[in-house]
């Protein structure tokens, strides 16, 4: 057993339980305000906001909309119009800004559900992964585009487990556990993030809206990486790494330009060499290459013995 | 296209970048078809759930209805549900039955202001013009007023009383001297909100909101009613008008308004066995 290391326990030596754990623990803490908010209203009657993730009015001032189930909707031939539009289109801007798939990792519940599934893969040792291509999300998303047309109808929505589970814990979830519990068994037993890495269209769409988002992470100080592979091991879409983190020789930047990348800055609390920071896309400077001595005692000290 | 010759490694990939799309088309339009058909049965509303006031023909509706609640969040009455994956209507859409709570037509229609999509339609500004079905008094052998009694609890609750359901007086066949006051609904009126059929004081309502397309017959575009051309014409567009001649004893005449045969009153009197007096 010793043999298996637990990802980010060297990083948790280094800078402590807090500092190797700082997003994800912003990460849950957005997730699950954002959910309090929403269940203030209906379950203590402080309506701060009103609807679920397809449309939200906080506070009689802001709507909130969002754009693939609006552009569903569009394709069905009804003309979007007023508040939807205009909530859309923060969305689009803000989620543009910080980065798509943020609404990933930082909003959507079904995010925790995959991460408890994943959480719980590595503690019971299941290994064995059906391999899915991660372009299915993007065949689905056109899928989801063309049916909606075809349909007249947004047919998504009729199964789509992320609204399914934010709009069941708001307005009563009835039968729509199974198809989250769905979620999580196709993530335990078959596919290693399979969902959110391989299958959510949800996710695809945001992925494209993160073309060209600002807000990267960015493997600043790849320099002093020592291949503990622990970025890997936590990361969701752990491809995107790579070209970043590895491709000083071929010329590539610092930047994790891949849209898919969530945001999520796991990798930045597993790293006992702090090589990730967020950063903007456009920043491609590496850190200075030397030993940091803003990052205080202890880490010098761990860079100095590697 | 492919060069001739042995297959070179890029030509290779290319095959196989071919096939492995083949393989995706495949597996996701499988997916997509089978969510196509579910699509097509999800459009079907059953007729016993009723949409807000406002909402589009269900096959736009649910095009525009973005599944977010809203509308039912601003329900002051709490009548309005989402639907959840196991009742029959298009998940996440909003619906309401009405012998369970009918819509109580609100003046203001929050649920309508609160759509953010127009899936409920804005320009519908008075709640009387909304038409979330139609009342059917579709069981006469159980409808209390077609038994002769007079409990006329669905033209007392109706919101619109005169207008969506009148009272028609019938003779009452069975004791040959009552009248039935026989509830009749009139879709030009009639809003769907289903007062009616909540208020039937049966065990299973005798009423019932229907949706409009079930509910309602139509006549053929090509059909003239002669009466109503008459009116409008202002005479008869196929021959004059002729006074039908009766063959009738005399002091008897005939009245078409609804007695029928009469005998002329005067001679009532006069005419032997008579009682004194009788007019």
């Amino acid at each position: 057993m010793a043999a298996v290391k637990r990802p980010g326990a060297e990083a948790q030596a280094v800078k402590g339980w807090l500092g190797s754990h700082r997003w994800l623990v912003a990460r849950r803490f957005s997730q699950l305000s954002i959910l309090a908010m929403f269940l203030l209203g209906p379950l203590a009657g402080v309506w701060i906001v009103k609807g679920n993730l397809n449309f939200s009015y906080t506070l009689g001032v802001l709507p909130l909309a969002d754009p693939y189930v609006l552009l569903q909707s569009a394709l069905t031939g009804h003309a979007p119009e007023g508040k939807a539009l205009v909530g859309a289109a923060i969305v689009l801007a803000f989620y543009f800004l910080v980065g798509g798939r943020v609404y990933c990792s930082w909003v959507c519940p079904v995010n925790m559900v995959a991460d408890l599934a994943h959480w719980l893969r590595r503690r019971l040792g299941i290994t064995k992964s059906v391999r899915i291509a991660r372009s299915v999300r993007y065949w689905l998303l056109g899928a989801t585009l063309v049916l909606a047309g075809a349909t007249g109808t947004i047919a998504w929505e009729l199964v789509n487990p992320v609204s399914m589970f934010h709009r069941g814990l708001i307005f009563g979830i009835g039968a729509a556990w199974s198809v989250v519990f769905a979620v999580f068994l196709f993530d335990l037993v078959f596919a290693d993030r399979g969902w959110c890495g391989h299958v959510c269209p949800v996710g695809a769409f945001y992925s494209v809206l993160a073309l060209r988002s600002p807000v990267r992470v960015t493997a600043a100080r790849r320099a002093h990486c020592n291949d503990c592979m622990d970025c890997y091991a936590v990361c969701p879409e752990m491809q995107v790494i790579k070209p970043a983190l590895k491709g000083a020789s071929r010329g590539a930047g610092p930047v994790i330009l891949s849209p898919n990348c969530t945001n999520c800055g796991r990798c930045i609390d597993v790293c006992s060499k702090t090589v990730f920071r967020f950063g903007l896309r456009y920043d491609d400077r590496e850190d200075a290459p030397s030993p940091a001595p803003a990052g205080g005692v202890a880490r010098a000290a761990i860079a100095d013995r590697a | 296209m492919s060069e001739q010759g042995k297959p070179s490694p890029a030509s290779t990939a290319r095959r196989q970048f071919v096939l492995d799309a083949a393989k995706m088309a495949c597996g996701v339009g499988l997916a997509a078809g089978g969510l196509a058909l579910y699509a097509k049965q999800a459009k079907a509303l059953p007729p016993g759930a009723l949409r807000p006031p406002g909402a589009l023909a269900e096959g736009d509706f649910q095009g525009a209805c973005i599944r977010c609640g809203m509308c039912v969040r601003d329900c002051p009455y709490r009548i309005l549900s989402l639907a959840r994956p196991e009742h029959p209507v298009a998940t996440g859409t909003p619906y309401f039955v009405a012998r369970g709570l009918p819509c109580e037509m609100c003046e203001d229609i929050p649920c309508v202001k609160a759509c953010p999509t127009g899936a409920l339609d804005h320009s519908l500004v008075d709640i009387t013009k909304a038409r979330m079905g139609l009342a059917v008094l579709i069981d006469h052998e159980s409808c209390l007023n077609w038994l002769g009694m007079r409990c006329d609890v669905c033209y007392r609750v109706c919101p619109l009383i005169d207008k969506a359901i009148t009272l028609e007086p019938q003779r009452n066949p069975r004791t040959g001297k009552h009248t039935m006051f026989i509830p009749v609904v009139h879709s030009d009126a009639c809003t769907g909100c289903g007062k009616c059929e909540k208020a039937c004081v049966l065990e299973v309502s005798a009423i019932k909101v229907l949706p409009a397309a079930l509910a309602k017959g139509e006549i053929g575009a090509h059909y003239r009613l002669g009466w109503k051309e008459k009116d409008r014409a202002g005479e008869s567009l196929v021959a004059p008008d002729a006074e039908h001649k009766f063959n009738l004893p005399e002091g008897y005449r005939y009245e078409y308004g609804g007695r029928g045969l009469v005998r002329d009153e005067p001679e009532l009197s006069t005419l032997p066995g008579a009682p004194k007096g009788a007019k």
